[in-house]
């Protein structure tokens, strides 16, 4: 294991319930895990696992029930709303199963929104979506929108747009679960090129020809590590 | 730096409400149509109300205006129908002399004697309408000069025969353009034409303007001497005999103040001195109070239909942001997502809101200030734009952007992003 000065992310004994009348879920149970700076994960497990839950927790959407969160070193189970979304605006970028781009907004657009939450005036925000669309190979489509385009176009889109902010920390939720395997690919090559350039991407795929991109796999089951292979 | 981020936050709502263009247009509705009745009713109202003071004030707003009446009772159904009856009634010499004399506050006032005399110039004869008066009534009622002179007091002492035709007189009468100088005959008497005043014609509320059906005046000394206080009509082939003294009286107060007080006391000298009541006071001043008075129930009615409006169109902006916010849960998830904090969400659905009213308001104030314009153009109605009748509708406007806009924006603020990211 790593020492807590490499860890970005650490929980600790992290617990969420979930509570349905008088029916309680174990989302997560007991998880006590290190993510070091630099490295490359993918979440596995079956559906209902707790993966998703693991990844709102980390990705500071959510709140644990029992336990501890540090987020670069710093107890997140301390902060406020607002400084929830601080966190999310400055250290995180989300890429998700379903792209979750704005439909009436251009794909410029849709990429510079973390640029203004973070108050960037107009023009260095256009240049920067400018160079992210480069960057995914999209620079010829900055004006269309996101229903213009393919899904693996749109999964570009939002990459482009978690990197917006240059976070440290890149959360995947199933990037490839709505593409088909080629596009997959080309997906998976991107993120493979964003780890080579020191960025923590931790990952959620069932797919095991996914997984292997990943330095390290977890493995969970019932809210629970089941085990996990390091490489 | 703020402001920057102010105008791209006011930028960036007009877009998103450009994505939904008609829908934005329709929720404006209510708003522009309220702005736009408040601010035209608000000018008409304000047009017909200065219209009726402006007649009030001409009137004179520190005069009196007593009045000659014939007393109900006196009848010639109910008096004996004898050859020679005779109806006395009205204000008399007397009641003239009393209020020049024993009233300081009375600053200046003038009698007036109507008459109906047959005139004469060369060959031209036809009835005129006289009026005997003295030379404060030309203080009193202000006419402009058009030649010649007024009546002076020295023409009363002197007892000159003279006359001052009103313009309309003089068209009667005379085409000629030497007017001034030329004798006429009035009821068989030679005067002497020394001036001509403009006509006034209009009438305020039931008031008659004195001069309104005048053709000549002339100095009431010579009026009494003359022609006497009866006058004789044959009706219907009977014959009825009036005896009037004075039939108005008009008394200029020396301030505002003491109109009223003086009009009181004139009162109780009259009933003294009357046995029947042959004779009205009329204070423009008490008039004007009334109209003011009647402004004001007018606004508040308007203000009341204003509110309701302004309500109404509130409410139908409500109604579509609830709507837009339900709509949009998941683009308020991807923002909280990305790391919106709640009070930019807040801030981006207010902004919504308040451009959207405030834009109607501004087409409402812009409908509302054309309709009057149509109207004054149309039908000659004359209307008055205030600043308080723009300003206050547009504040209005963009108040009601905000109370309706709270409670969507707090909605929005609510949504969880977990649950609206999964939300298909
Ligand atoms: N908001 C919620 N309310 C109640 N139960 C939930 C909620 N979110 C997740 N769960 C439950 O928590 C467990 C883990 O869910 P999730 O983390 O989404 O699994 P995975 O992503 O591995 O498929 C599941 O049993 C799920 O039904
Ligand atoms: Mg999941």
């Amino acid at each position: 294991m790593t020492g807590p000065n490499g860890d970005i992310v650490r929980l600790d004994a992290a617990r969420k319930i979930y509570r349905m009348g008088n029916q309680q879920v174990n989302a997560l149970d007991g998880v006590t895990v290190a993510f070091t700076r630099g490295s490359f994960w993918a979440i596995m497990g079956a559906s209902g696992s707790g993966k998703s839950t693991m990844m709102n927790i980390i990705g500071c959407l959510d709140r644990l029930s029992d336990g501890h969160y540090r987020l670069e070193g710093q107890d997140v189970g301390t902060l406020d709303d607002d400084q929830l979304s601080e966190r999310r605006l400055r250290h995180i970028g989300f890429i998700f199963q379903s792209f979750n781009l704005i439909p009436q907004l251009t794909v410029q657009r849709n990429i510079e929104l973390p640029l203004y939450y973070l108050g960037w005036q107009p023009e260095p925000s256009a240049a920067r979506a400018t160079e992210l669309a480069r960057r995914v190979g999209l620079e010829d489509r900055l004006h269309h929108r996101p229903t213009e385009l393919s899904g693996g176009q749109m999964q570009r889109v939002a990459i482009a747009r978690a990197l917006a902010n240059d976070p440290h920390l890149l959360l995947a939720d199933e990037p490839t679960g709505n593409l088909d395997s080629a596009t997959g690919e080309q997906i998976m090559k991107l993120l493979d090129a964003l780890h080579r350039e020191g960025k923590t991407i931790i990952m959620v795929t069932h797919e095991p020809h996914i997984a292997v991109h990943a330095r390290s796999r977890l493995y969970m089951k019932d809210g629970r590590i089941d085990r996990i292979d390091e490489s | 730096m703020n402001q920057n981020r102010f105008f791209r936050n006011i930028a960036l709502g007009i877009e998103n409400l450009l994505l939904h263009k008609l829908r934005s247009v329709l929720t404006m509705l209510g708003v522009v149509f309220g702005v736009g009745s408040v601010v035209a009713m608000l000018s008409v109202g304000e047009g017909a109300s200065q219209e009726a003071m402006d007649q009030i004030r001409k009137l004179g707003s520190t005069n009196i205006i007593l009045t000659s009446v014939k007393p109900v009772d006196e009848d010639d159904r109910t008096a004996p129908r004898s050859f020679m009856s005779m109806s006395m009634y009205g204000l008399t010499y007397d009641d003239y002399e009393r209020l020049r004399v024993s009233y300081p506050a009375v600053r200046q006032i003038a009698p007036v004697k109507l008459l109906r005399k047959e005139s004469r110039l060369g060959s031209r004869s036809m009835e005129l309408r006289v009026v005997g008066t003295s030379d404060a009534w030309f203080d009193l009622v202000q006419r402009e000069l058009v030649a010649g002179r007024r009546l002076r007091a020295s023409d009363e002492d002197q007892f000159n025969p003279v006359a001052v035709l009103t313009e309309f007189g003089a068209r009667r009468l005379l085409a000629t353009q030497s007017t001034i100088g030329q004798r006429v005959r009035i009821g068989g008497q030679a005067f002497e034409i020394v001036g001509i005043i403009k006509s006034e014609s209009g009438q305020a509320g039931e008031m008659q303007v004195p001069d309104r059906d005048v053709d000549v005046y002339i100095p009431l000394r010579i009026a009494r001497d003359y022609f006497g206080d009866t006058t004789t009509r044959i009706q219907a082939g009977s014959m009825s005999r009036e005896r009037v003294e004075l039939h108005q009286i008009i008394a200029q107060i020396d301030e505002m103040g003491n109109v009223e007080p003086t009009a009181a006391a004139i009162e109780q000298m009259l009933q003294r001195f009357h046995r029947r009541k042959s004779y009205e006071i009329s204070v423009p001043l008490s008039l004007l109070r009334q109209a003011e008075a009647t402004q004001r129930t007018f606004n508040i009615v308007l203000g009341s239909i204003a509110g309701i409006s302004l309500l109404v169109g509130g409410i139908g902006i409500m109604n579509i942001m609830l709507a837009s916010v339900t709509e949009r849960t998941r683009e308020i998830g991807i923002r909280r997502a990305i790391g919106a904090k709640r009070g930019q969400i807040i801030t981006q659905f207010l902004i919504e809101t308040i451009v959207l009213s405030t834009i109607g308001g501004l087409v409402g104030i812009a409908l509302g200030v054309l309709t009057p314009m149509l109207i004054t153009y149309f039908s000659g109605m004359p209307t008055v734009l205030t600043p308080l009748s723009i300003v206050l509708p547009m504040v209005i406007s963009f108040v009601v952007g905000i109370v309706f806009g709270l409670y969507p924006a707090a909605n929005a603020a609510r949504v969880d992003p977990i649950i609206a990211l999964r939300h298909e």
